[in-house]
C-alpha cells in the first residue's frame, strides 16, 4: 500500500458523501419540474379505457397524490436502502434493468476505452516525431475534423459504408434478429461490435492525439532529447521508446478523466444501432417519460464519471511522484 | 512554461502577428460562413422545401444537388433551412450559457461563501456525463427548443466562469479595486465597472468557444427526438430520419446535413482556438 493512496481515497470518498446525496436532489427536482404526467405515459393509447378513478388509484398506488418533499423523503428511504424504484417504459425494478443493460454498453465503453487510448496515444507520437510533416498535418488534421463531427454522423456513415454499401459488417443490434441468445456464436457478437466501437474509439480521440503530441513535442525539445538524438535516435524511435513513457502518465490521465463523455456518446452510438445498453435505455425513458429509470440512470453515470476520475488522480500520481505530496 | 515565456520575448517582433492573423482568417472565414448559411436560408424560393412527389429518392444530380429524401424534399434547400435554425438555437443557447458563465466567475469575487457555492454547482455538473445531464435538463423542460437552449445553457458553463473567476480573482485583488471599495462602491459596482469590462475578450473567445459545443449537442438531442421539434428542419431530425433511408443505399440523405453541420462547428472550433492562442500562446491545446 502507498502511503499517498488512503488520504486521496478518505478525500474522494468525502467528496463522494456530498456530490452523491446533492446530485440525488437536484435530479429529483429536475424530474419534479418536467411538465410530464407519468400515469398519462403509463396509459398511453389506452385512454378511453381507463376512468378518472382508475387514473386517482394508479397515481395513488405510485403515491403521487403526495405533496414533493414527502414524494422525495420517501425516495431517498428506500434509495438508502437499495431500491431505485420501478421502471415504467420495461415494467421492471430500476436496479434490474441497468444491470441488466450495462453490461452491453461497458463492453462498448471498454473495448472503446482501450482502442482509441492505444490509437490516440500512437497517432499523437507520429505526429509530434514528424512535426511539421506531412504525417503531422494528416494526424492533426483528422483529429480536429473528428472533433468537430456529430458522433452520431460518424456512426451513421459508418453503417452507410460498411454495412449497406459493402455489406460486410451488421448495421444493427447486438446479435442476428431472430435468433436466441443461446445460438449466437462469438464471432457473431464481435462482427456485431465492430461498428459501434469503431464509432466511439475515434469520435473523441481529438484530446488525446493533441495532447500526446504537445508532450512528446515538449519532450523531443528537452536537453536528454537532445542528447539521445545526437547518439543517432531518429525521432520515431525516440518518441516510441523514452517519449512514450514520458507522455504515457498524462495520456492515460486524461484518457480516464474522459471515460464519463465516453459514456455520454455511447447513448447516440447506442441509438443509432440499437444496441440493447444503458445508453438505449436513457433514450427510452427520456422520451417515454420515465422517472424513475431516468433517475437511477442518473445515479448510475455519476458513480461511473466519479470513478474515472478517481482513476485518473490515481493514473496520475503512479506517473508522477511530484503529485502525491498534497500542495 | 517559463522557457516558453522567455522564448516569445526574444523572437522578433514580427512572429507576434503570425496568431493574430490566424484569428482574423478563422474568424473571417466562420463569419462568412455563418452569415451564407443565414442569407441562403432566408434566400430559399417559397416552396423549396416543400414535398414533392415526382421526385422521390432522388441521387445527386442537376436540378437536385444533394439529391432528395423519400418524401421528395430537396435535401441541399433542407439542409441550408437546417443550418440555419441551428445556428439560431445554438447562438441563443451559447449566449445564454456565456451569461451563466459570467454570473458565476464573478461571483466567486463576491466572498468565499459564494466562491464555494459556485465551486459546488461546477463539482454538480461535471459530475455527470455531459449528454446525460442534457438529456436530464432537457428532459426537465419537455423537450422542444426552449429545453434545448436550457439545457445547453445549464451544462456549457464550467470551463468559461473557471477561466473568468481565476482572471476576476486576479483583478479582485489589485489596488485600484480596493481604493475602491475603500471608497464605498459595492461588489457589484466594481464587477460591473472594473471586472467586466477587462474580461470582455475572455467572455467572447468563450462565447466562440462554446458555440459549435452548442450546436453539435442540439442535434444529438434532436437526434434522440428530446431537441427541436420535428416539424422544424434541423440538422438532428434530418439525421433521425435518415437513419431509415440509408438502409434503402440512400446514403447522400445522411450526407449532406451532417457535412454542413461539421464545415460549421469546424470554422467556429478553429477560430475560438486561434483567439483562445492569442490570448494564451504558450497554453495547451485542448
Amino acid at each position: 500500500m502507498k502511503a499517498w493512496l488512503p488520504p486521496l481515497l478518505t478525500d474522494r470518498l468525502i467528496r463522494l458523501a456530498w456530490l452523491l446525496p446533492l446530485a440525488a436532489v437536484g435530479l429529483f427536482t429536475l424530474i419534479s419540474l418536467a411538465p410530464i404526467d407519468p400515469v398519462q405515459a403509463y396509459v398511453g393509447g389506452r385512454t378511453s379505457q381507463i376512468g378518472p378513478e382508475q387514473r386517482d388509484a394508479i397515481a395513488a398506488a405510485w403515491g403521487l397524490d403526495r405533496p414533493a418533499p414527502e414524494r422525495f423523503a420517501s425516495w431517498l428511504g428506500q434509495l438508502t436502502r437499495g431500491n431505485l424504484g420501478e421502471s415504467i417504459t420495461f415494467n421492471a425494478p430500476v436496479l434490474q434493468v441497468i444491470a441488466a443493460r450495462l453490461p452491453a454498453s461497458l463492453a462498448l465503453v471498454g473495448l472503446a476505452f482501450a482502442l482509441s487510448f492505444v490509437l490516440g496515444t500512437a497517432l499523437g507520437l507520429v505526429a509530434g516525431a514528424t512535426r511539421g510533416g506531412w504525417p503531422d498535418r494528416v494526424i492533426r488534421t483528422l483529429a480536429v475534423v473528428l472533433a468537430a463531427s456529430p458522433g452520431f454522423w460518424v456512426a451513421i456513415l459508418l453503417v452507410a459504408v460498411f454495412a449497406i454499401g459493402l455489406g460486410w459488417l451488421p448495421a444493427c443490434c447486438a446479435t442476428p434478429p431472430g435468433q436466441l441468445a443461446t445460438e449466437v456464436t462469438l464471432a457473431e457478437r464481435w462482427r456485431h461490435m465492430v461498428l459501434p466501437v469503431a464509432t466511439l474509439s475515434v469520435v473523441g480521440i481529438a484530446p488525446l492525439v493533441l495532447h500526446t503530441r504537445q508532450s512528446l513535442v515538449a519532450f523531443l525539445d528537452s536537453p536528454a532529447a537532445r542528447h539521445l538524438s545526437t547518439h543517432g535516435a531518429t525521432p520515431l524511435r525516440l518518441a516510441f521508446g523514452p517519449g512514450l513513457r514520458h507522455a504515457a502518465g498524462v495520456a492515460l490521465t486524461l484518457h480516464l478523466a474522459g471515460a464519463g463523455e465516453l459514456f455520454g456518446g455511447s447513448i447516440l452510438a447506442e441509438a443509432v444501432f440499437a444496441w440493447p445498453g444503458l445508453g438505449q435505455a436513457t433514450v427510452r425513458a427520456a422520451t417515454g417519460a420515465d422517472a424513475p429509470l431516468l433517475m437511477g440512470i442518473g445515479l448510475a453515470t455519476l458513480l461511473f464519471v466519479f470513478m474515472g476520475n478517481l482513476l485518473a488522480d490515481i493514473a496520475a500520481r503512479l506517473a508522477d511522484p511530484r503529485l502525491r505530496t498534497p500542495a | 512554461m517559463t522557457d516558453a515565456t522567455e522564448l516569445t520575448v526574444t523572437l522578433p517582433a514580427r512572429s507576434r502577428k503570425i496568431p493574430r492573423q490566424r484569428a482574423k482568417w478563422h474568424g473571417a472565414v466562420a463569419l462568412v460562413l455563418l452569415g451564407a448559411v443565414l442569407a441562403g436560408s432566408a434566400l430559399l424560393p417559397d416552396g423549396a422545401l416543400s414535398v414533392n412527389a415526382a421526385a422521390r429518392a432522388l441521387p445527386p444530380q442537376p436540378g437536385h444537388l444533394l439529391g432528395t429524401d423519400m418524401l421528395g424534399r430537396d435535401i441541399a434547400a433542407r439542409t441550408l433551412a437546417a443550418l440555419a435554425q441551428s445556428v439560431q438555437v445554438g447562438l441563443l443557447a451559447a449566449g445564454a450559457s456565456t451569461l451563466v458563465a459570467v454570473v458565476l466567475g464573478l461571483a466567486a469575487t463576491f466572498g468565499r461563501l459564494a466562491d464555494h457555492a459556485v465551486g459546488v454547482l461546477t463539482e454538480l455538473a461535471l459530475g455527470l456525463p455531459h449528454f446525460v445531464l442534457l438529456i436530464m435538463i432537457a428532459f426537465a423542460m419537455g423537450g422542444g427548443t426552449t429545453g434545448v437552449v436550457v439545457a445547453v445553457a445549464l451544462t456549457h458553463w464550467p470551463r468559461l466562469s473557471r477561466v473568468l473567476r481565476h482572471e476576476a480573482q486576479t483583478i479582485a485583488a489589485s489596488d485600484y479595486v480596493a481604493i475602491s471599495r475603500a471608497l464605498g462602491r459595492s461588489r457589484l459596482w466594481v464587477a460591473r465597472h472594473h471586472l467586466v469590462p477587462h474580461l470582455v475578450p475572455q467572455i467572447l473567445a468563450g462565447f466562440i468557444v462554446i458555440f459549435p459545443h452548442a450546436i453539435l449537442h442540439e442535434a444529438g438531442l434532436s437526434f434522440i427526438g428530446l431537441g427541436i421539434e420535428p416539424h422544424l428542419p434541423s440538422i438532428g431530425v434530418m439525421l433521425s430520419e435518415s437513419l431509415r433511408e440509408i438502409m434503402a443505399g440512400h446514403w447522400w440523405v445522411a450526407a449532406a446535413p451532417g457535412l454542413g453541420l461539421m464545415l460549421v462547428a469546424l470554422a467556429f472550433e478553429q477560430f475560438g482556438e486561434a483567439l483562445r492562442r492569442l490570448s494564451d500562446p504558450a497554453g495547451g491545446i485542448a
